[in-house]
């Protein structure tokens, strides 16, 4: 039991952040859903650019529905430091005793909660009218879940780098894409070629390392950008 | 010789002390370009395969190879500067990269003129040097359009230091995925991976040609970084005086 | 001159090397001798009012 005025641990700030901003998530659906519908209507436009044709659809799908949850990530990453710049909340956490970063790492788990997860989930349900079949839908929702983290990590140093500027949202897009090519590039080649009847062990290793390696230094990165941001 | 290091580091010694060393860069600098040039066009054999085309790796190469040393100056003295405090280092970061911009887009371009005759194409996405080339000339952008978006010049040096790190702890993993990407595909690639098995007489006008480019880089930066210093310096005193007791 | 057929890629090449450099030397120059003028004219207006 903690007593009143002694300062509660970085795991607990940690997860003090992670229930609030799940918190506000469930009050306000719309901020989980609006990415998700945005997902499925992507990956929708392609067959209607394309052509309904089985083949190219099954062809083209790992990369469809990967290109189609990183523009559905990035929307989301768009708010992620928004509301708590807006309502003070960012400054709360500036002169915090609990690191910056872990504060920060707490921010884009909650992230990932709300909006990686959710697509993993739903790739399934999208990945069959692109006639995935089911033992490639399962490759699929592991490179996504492992793309998606590196991605709320990625996602999160160029939120905090651009909060509160003018036309932040589509220099976060500008900023990120760069440093999100090899995850799209191994998660959605890995799929193609698991479809192919190829292995799947190197690419799942690099997404898994790559996500290793984000998860433990973009927090730090985040904090200084936030610091500097906002000074 | 650390005290050297430290009197660059301040402005005004910088100032006057890279005047006088960009003609020292400038001169080897176009002798070397002059040679390769002559060498590389007239004195080194045709390319069994390529025939003369192959003659554009004179120009791209060297592009390639700058766009990618200015993005390490560049995230360096970033580092530097938001590590140190050291205010010339934001400056040499700020003037580094409008000029590895250009050269990535050299090598872009004519990385893209080489393939026209070679593959019949434009472009070609299985060129693993290529595609890393257009990601980087992105990363250039946004390192660009970061500084660009914020007015306080503090705060966008260190903003964009930030980006300009994390991007160089990104740029070998994306160059590795790229590579690994195209070799999915086993297309047709520029410059053979294998390094230097070339004759001699190819070999040499390309390190020169390298060399010369590195040098005259050097010499563009430093004028660059005057003007930024110049620039962000304009209110102080020793700006006033030196401009009053007939500048330079 | 003419390099097998390949002369105009080629010679395209060298000279888009030559004007990037020429280009950006150019710039630099600019730049200094504008942040020059300007500081040059801020100093005689100040000179003038003090």
């Amino acid at each position: 039991m903690t007593e009143h005025d002694e300062i509660p641990s970085m795991f607990s700030g940690m997860l003090g952040i992670i229930r609030r901003d799940l918190l506000l998530a469930w009050k306000r659906p719309g901020d989980v859903l609006n990415p998700l519908f945005f997902f499925a209507m992507v990956a929708a436009l392609f067959p209607l650019a394309i052509g309904p044709s089985p083949e190219q659809l099954q062809f083209s799908g790992p990369a469809v529905l990967w290109v189609a949850a990183l523009l559905a990530m990035l929307l989301s990453l768009n708010s992620l430091f928004l509301s708590d710049y807006e309502d003070g909340s960012l400054d709360q956490m500036l002169v915090s005793p609990l690191p910056l970063s872990a504060l920060a790492l707490g921010k884009s788990i909650t992230h990932w909660l709300t909006s990686g997860l959710p697509l993993v989930l739903v790739s399934p349900i999208v990945a069959i009218t692109f006639q995935m079949p089911l033992s490639v839908i399962g490759v699929l929702m592991l490179t996504l879940m492992l793309g998606t983290i590196s991605l709320s990590m990625l996602g999160s140093v160029g939120a905090a780098l651009t909060v509160g500027l003018h036309r932040g949202t589509a220099l976060l897009s500008l900023l990120i894409l760069p440093m999100a090519m090899p995850v799209l590039i191994f998660g959605a080649r890995t799929v193609s070629l698991v479809a192919a009847g190829d292995g799947v062990a190197g690419g799942l290793y690099f997404l898994g390392a790559y996500a290793v390696l984000v998860l433990s230094f973009i927090p730090f990165a985040t904090a200084a950008a936030l610091r500097i941001s906002n000074e | 010789m650390w005290k050297f290091i430290h009197k660059l580091a301040s402005p005004p010694h910088f100032f006057r002390i890279a005047a006088y060393i960009i003609p020292w860069l400038v001169v080897p600098g176009l002798l070397l370009v002059g040679y390769a040039t002559y060498a590389g066009l007239f004195l080194a054999p045709a390319d069994y395969q390529q025939g003369d085309a192959f003659r554009i790796i004179y120009v791209h190469v060297p592009s390639a190879y700058l766009s990618m040393m200015a993005y390490m100056i560049m995230a360096v003295s970033a580092g530097i500067g938001l590590i140190w405090r050291i205010k010339l280092s934001h400056a040499v970061a700020a003037a580094a990269a409008p000029l590895g911009a250009w050269f990535t887009f050299l090598a872009l371009a004519t990385g893209s003129i080489w393939g026209k005759p070679m593959w019949g194409t434009w472009w070609e996405w299985g060129d693993p040097r290529l595609t890393s080339e257009l990601i980087m000339l992105f990363l250039y952008f946004g390192y660009m359009a970061l500084r660009g978006a914020i007015d306080d010049t503090a705060k966008a040096d260190k903003s964009s230091a930030v980006l300009a790190l994390v991007g160089a702890v990104n740029v070998p993993i994306i160059h590795f995925s790229v590579e690994w990407w195209s070799s999915l595909h086993q297309g047709p690639t520029l410059v053979k991976e294998g390094g230097p098995a070339m004759d001699p007489a190819m070999l040499y006008p390309l390190l020169a040609m390298i060399l010369g480019f590195t040098f005259l880089f050097g010499a563009l930066l430093l004028r660059r970084v005057r003007a930024e210093v110049l620039f962000r310096e304009r209110r102080t005193r020793w700006v006033k005086e030196m401009i009053l007791s007939g500048g330079q | 001159m003419s390099m097998g057929g390949y002369g105009a890629y080629v010679w395209t090449c060298f000279a888009l090397a030559a004007v990037v450099f020429v280009i950006c030397e150019w710039r630099a120059r600019l730049r200094l001798r504008r942040v020059y003028r300007d500081i040059e004219v801020r100093i005689k207006a100040l000179g003038d009012t003090e």
